[in-house]
């Protein structure tokens, strides 16, 4: 463990399972979500949805609508100012205004189906759902393509005549539906293929999956005369919200203040506007408050799930399991605009590897689907499927273990990743060893029954992060983060801040302040909410001992060196020991006002030494033979959190993302017709694993400490949800003798294969 | 929209008989509310039947059993005679959604549902179950097979409804079963359902079985073939085969976003011969 | 077509409310009687995020028409805590961390809490199963279903 730069009482908090100071309330019932908030006087807001997915929209004429009793307010494209074209981060993708504008509302085209063409606000639900039928818009249909392949075909169905791939030498004249080729490239592959004694080379194909969360998107927003604006939305990125809006509305930002709310869920799907801009529009149209929460089909189709893709990895490796080349290119649908994570896909691909020749293409493409937006590591998962399935391949080619192998080519400290820089200690090892020495490794299994293993990688971020402290009169500590807590961050949070000030954990009350009241944050995504958030309440602390110990030496009358602030307190050191008695934090606080006013700090960073967590997922599962379905038996994740600020909610994680891949391998998709529509925008059949579909999920904490962190803190949030595609996928060969490469292995696909086989038989 | 809880079933078909425009029967709503909210369907009057006594009742009738329309699931469930007697009835009620929608499904609203992938009603209809009937003109009886005819076609006049479903009784070593395929675990609509009903002679031969597959064509499926092909056997592979053979001639799948034709088939034999084995291991022990 | 008023009984206290025929007792619990813990997920009975007590049977509130529950029994999520003392299964979630965004607790808690009424020692598998209509997205359910059996063990011991 590294040692912490500022003094403690000596860490009673920071990797105990303290009960979160929030979760009473959402126990009770009584924390409040995003639908939770009314306001007297609202009005319900609305969309009408593109019924169609690629469409010229001729007009729209809202006077009916407009003209029913109730309705308050009608808006369109006409209400929203077009935005020119400028890239700007959002979690870890890139999106553009002029095309953020048109999602929101759509302008010259509708791009899939669900996209919102106009939105009302009215005095009632029903009223609302009335208004929607009422608004007559005429559409041109256009032909529709919806998958990747199809959408990258010279001839296909173009979605934007304004859209010439970035990337590709000489510039091309046309547009086309591609919007990005990137590639990293090290070292020459075909060398490296030379070398290899053994080289497999597969495709693979993967369906669009969406994010699951269970609660809808809400938003209530209410615009003063003079356009201040006030809103509540769940998100996961309130001061993103907060300049979303503020372009799109033409606002200036310090006019919008944005609180989130709790937010039931978010996995990267609600790093993005949908609802918000809608309902200040028509707040502001309406002089009334609008609240506007989204159906589970809206969510379904209107929101943004992640890439489906194609993936063709190619792999060398020489007889003893030395990879020496890895290649591949990713084709990832980005949806109706650009901006697919097919960057942090190439970037992942191979990353758990030292190999030593790399050539990693990848193509974003846009299709009549909505936009996608992030889904937990996202791009990852797709590309390192793809390589950890190709890895198992290898691995039985050779006749060697899966997790030597793996241990043999692991990146370690000191790799150069191929997509740039060099890794400081990092876990990967220590992973594949806690699931070699685990018992569920070492079990024995039975026909029919197949175990997998597959490694996995997310680089983590820090980002800009504001935290402030403040002392109460009464010595308790107010702590307010701005990164909006989706699970058990303010547990961790106030751990940190009871240790780094020596004060009880029940001390501590967390809040997610609003952007009026709190500096900026960027987004909670990328794993960085409580590495960041740790860091700048470090900081945050740092302010509030140097001034108390400012404050003892002034009463003291003594200099710094002869005082020290540990457990709690100013404590006088040597002979002033003598003379005065240690003063507590609440000692100070209740006399602040004559030692100089109120006692606070804030943590302002841009925080920078995120590590990457590594982590290594065990399967085991057993098929029937008779119908293809698989039951997964036994899941083991093992994965570095660098130091884990609460173990539960770091375990949470873990069991989560690999639940989520478990979904993601055997049953989740979106189903189109030849319509381009969707067909399972539901629940029901949009299958995500209920409570009897899995087992208990083992989480083995590994700590490789991050250097860069004052707690060795790395993110972990993201990469469980790496590793479960291609362990799943392996334990399905292992289970059937059959390598699938499309993804989901659902029963009819599984069969199918199986009778190919002559193998449908128990 | 008009809300009518009649107690009494002359109060019922005549609010139906009568109504102008659309009108449905509301038991556990776990079909009518969702479709409602999805904007398929907007009655002008729903007539809600659970204040109507029998349809709420299970009762013992000349051996057999009387079980009302709109009696959930869950209450089902927890009758322990019933269960014995017919455990492949009462399971396949019981497979229907989650715990929450069996607090709430009705075996009256599965059949009128009209989805040819309910799960109860192979049950039923291998049970050999009556739905009884009651309408303008009074009351009549009709085998369950007869009742749905299509998906959302049922043989119902203006303003009839089901009122209950009478099962036979049953003779010594007799039993049932309910399979169903779905890709999870729970919560998903049937892409093949089997519903066995057999009973055996002393020496442990098929003396009459009843075999009914759901989710694999229009409506669900009364087998007399597959029947045919266990009746006189003690359940033998070759019988087993015969079995198989004769549920993929009857099925008549489509492929849709729950699974395909080829699917559908291979499973549908699949599952005829595991429920018939388990309805034959529970009529073996009563 | 006037609305329906209905009188029922909730958390144990008389409620009066009026509602139109379409509305569901989700609507009327979270939109008139001011009660939202309950948790619109979905509004098609696939995610339990609405579950409560309609007459000591676990249901979906999404399922059940406003009107429909005149002179009956409602239990929400917050009835289940008495005063200032929390339920063993609300204390327990805390304790093992079964919750991580927290949305579908509400329905977790209602819905657990009638598995214990009803059975007081489920099996992992049991537990499981009657838990199938409940959808969490952020726990994987592993901790959910610990918690629910070390609550049934802790209150088997009195």
């Amino acid at each position: 463990m590294p040692e912490t730069n500022g003094q403690t009482n000596g860490q009673h908090y920071v990797g105990t399972r303290q009960v979160r100071p929030d979760g009473v309330d959402k126990v009770t019932g009584r924390a409040r979500f995003g639908a939770d908030f009314n306001l007297p006087g609202q009005l319900i807001g609305r969309v009408l949805r593109s019924p169609h997915p690629h469409a010229r929209i001729i007009s729209i004429d809202t006077s009916k609508a407009e003209a029913l009793p109730g309705v308050k307010a009608v808006v369109t494209r006409e209400d929203f100012a077009d935005q020119s074209s400028e890239f700007i981060p959002a979690g870890e993708m890139m999106m553009n205004y002029k095309d953020v504008v048109r999602n929101a509302m759509a302008r010259e085209k509708a791009l899939y189906e669900g996209h919102a063409v106009a939105a009302v606000a009215a005095t009632s639900t029903a009223v609302a759902r009335r208004a929607v039928k009422l608004i007559e818009v005429k559409y041109e249909i256009l032909p529709h393509v919806i998958d990747v392949v199809e959408a990258m075909k010279p001839g296909a169905p173009l979605l934007h005549d304004d859209l010439f791939t970035v990337g590709v030498e000489p510039k091309p004249d046309k547009p086309s539906n591609i919007a990005k080729r990137i590639e990293i490239k090290v070292g020459d592959v075909e060398a490296g293929f030379k070398k290899a004694d053994v080289i497999v080379e597969r495709l693979f194909k993967t369906a669009p999956v969406h994010q699951g969360y269970i609660e809808p998107h809400a938003a209530l927003a209410t615009v003063s005369e003079d356009g201040s604006t006030e809103l509540w939305t769940t998100t996961q990125g309130h001061y993103i919200v907060r300049a979303h809006c503020a372009r799109l509305l033409g606002l200036d930002i310090g006019k919008v203040r944005v609180t989130a709310t709790e937010i039931g869920g978010g996995f990267g799907g609600k790093t993005v506007v949908y609802l918000e801009p809608l309902a200040i529009a028509l707040s502001r149209k309406a002089k009334r408050p609008v609240k506007m929460v989204m159906s589970r089909e809206e969510v379904f189709k209107a929101s943004g799930p992640t890439s489906g893709a194609t993936v063709w990895v190619k792999m060398g490796a020489t007889k003893d399991g030395k990879f020496v080349a890895g290649a591949a290119e990713l084709k990832y649908q980005a949806g109706a605009f650009q901006g697919s994570p097919v960057q942090p896909g190439t970037m992942c691909a191979y990353a758990p590897y030292d190999i030593e020749h790399v050539h990693v293409i990848g193509y974003d493409v846009v299709s009549n689907r909505p936009k996608v937006a992030a889904y937990r590591a996202p791009g990852a998962p797709i590309s390192e499927y793809a390589v950890e399935s190709v890895v198992d391949e290898i691995a039985k080619k050779l006749r060697l273990d899966p997790i030597e192998l793996r241990m043999m080519n692991a990146a370690r400290e000191g790799t150069k990743a191929a997509y740039g820089p060099k890794f400081g200690p990092i876990g990967l090892e220590e992973t594949l060893n806690a699931i070699k020495k685990s018992e569920h490794w070492n079990t024995p299994l039975r026909k029919w029954q197949g175990r997998g293993v597959a490694s996995g990688f997310w680089f983590n971020i820090g980002g800009e992060t504001t935290v402030s402290l403040t002392v109460n009169e009464d010595g308790t500590i107010s702590l307010m983060a701005g990164t909006p807590d989706i699970g058990g961050l303010r547990a961790s949070l106030s751990s940190v801040v009871a240790d780094e000030l020596g004060v009880p954990y029940d001390k501590v009350r967390p809040i997610i302040g609003d952007t009026g009241s709190l500096g900026f944050n960027f987004l909670t995504g990328g794993s960085r909410s409580a590495f960041s958030g740790s860091m700048a309440i470090v900081e945050a602390a740092k302010q509030i001992k140097a001034d108390l110990i400012a404050r003892a030496c002034k009463l003291w009358e003594a200099k710094p060196d002869q005082v020290e602030f540990s457990g709690g307190a100013v404590k006088p050191l040597g002979a002033l020991a003598e003379k005065v008695k240690p003063m507590t934090i609440a000692d100070f606080a209740k006399t602040a006002g004559k030692t100089g006013g109120p006692i606070g700090g804030i943590g302002r960073i841009n925080a920078q030494g995120a590590g990457p967590s590594f982590g290594t997922h065990l399967v085991d599962l057993e098929v029937d033979p008779e119908t293809g379905r698989a039951t997964i038996l036994r899941y083991t994740v093992a994965q570095d959190a660098g130091r884990a600020l609460h173990p539960a909610y770091v375990e949470g994680q873990y069991q989560g993302g690999a639940v989520q891949g478990i979904g993601w391998a055997l049953n989740e998709e979106y189903i189109y017709g030849d319509d381009g529509k969707l067909q399972n925008a539901g629940f029901l059949d949009y299958r995500m694993p209920v409570a009897s579909d899995v087992p208990m999920i083992d989480a083995i904490l590994v700590e490789v400490a991050n250097p860069r962190h004052p707690y060795g803190v790395r993110g972990v949030g993201e990469t469980p949800i790496v590793p479960p595609l291609g362990a799943i996928a392996n334990a399905m060969e292992n289970a059937t003798g059959i390598r699938f490469t499309e993804l989901p292995m659902s029963p009819p696909k599984v069969l199918k294969a199986l009778k190919e086989k002559g193998l449908n038989k128990a | 929209m008009r809300y009518e809880a009649p107690e009494s079933l002359e109060g019922a078909v005549a609010l139906l008989a009568g109504a102008k425009g659309e009108a449905r029967v509301l038991a556990g709503g776990t079909d009518l509310l969702v479709q409602m909210r999805a904007d398929v369907v907007d009655p002008e009057l729903i007539v809600d039947i659970k204040k109507i006594p029998e349809t709420r009742t299970v009762t013992e009738e000349k051996g057999g059993w009387r079980i009302g329309a709109a009696v959930t699931g869950a209450e089902l469930k927890e009758h322990t005679r019933l269960k014995q007697a017919w455990p492949g009835v009462v399971e396949a009620a019981n497979l229907i959604g989650s715990t929450q929608v069996q607090g709430r499904a009705t075996l009256g609203g599965n059949l009128c549902n009209g989805s040819p992938a309910a799960d109860s009603v192979p049950a039923l209809i291998a049970a050999g179950a009556l739905a009884s009937l009651a309408g303008p003109k009074g009351r009549r009886d009709l085998p369950v097979e007869d009742v749905m005819l299509g998906p959302r076609k049922l043989a119902l006049t203006k303003g009839e409804i089901v009122v209950s479903f009478l099962l036979p009784p049953r003779p010594a070593r007799s039993s049932d079963a309910y399979l169903r395929f779905i890709p999870r675990t729970e919560m998903d609509i049937a892409v093949v359902g089997a519903g066995v009903s057999l009973s055996l002679d002393a020496g442990g031969t098929i003396t009459a079985a009843r075999v009914s597959l759901g989710a694999v064509a229009a409506r669900v499926l009364l087998v007399s073939e597959a029947a045919q092909a266990i009746i006189g056997s003690r359940l033998d592979k070759a019988a087993q085969d015969r079995l198989e053979a004769a549920a993929r001639t009857a099925c008549r799948p489509i492929d849709d976003k729950r699974g395909t034709i080829e699917f559908r088939t291979d499973v549908a034999a699949v599952l005829s011969r595991r429920t018939a084995l388990i309805a034959l291991d529970r009529a073996r022990a009563n | 077509m006037a609305k329906h008023h209905i009188e029922a009984t909730v958390n144990g206290d008389p409620a009066e409310f009026l509602c139109e025929t379409e509305d569901t007792l989700l609507d009327v619990l979270r939109d008139t009687l001011d009660l939202t813990g309950s948790k619109e997920g979905c509004s098609s009975g696939d995610c339990g995020a609405c579950s409560v007590m309609l007459d000591g049977r676990l249901v979906c509130s999404c399922l059940v028409l406003g009107c429909e529950v005149g002179g009956r029994k409602i239990e929400t999520i917050e009835g289940l805590a008495k005063g200032e003392s929390l339920h063993p299964l609300q204390r327990r979630f805390l304790e093992a961390a079964a919750l991580q965004c927290g949305i579908c607790t509400p329905g977790f808690l209602v819905a657990s809490k009638a598995l214990l009424e009803k059975n007081a020692n489920p099996s992992e598998h049991e537990v499981r199963f009657w838990l199938a209509g409940n959808l969490c997205r952020c726990t994987g359910y592993d901790k959910i279903v610990t918690a629910v059996m070390d609550t049934a063990a802790a209150m088997r011991k009195g």
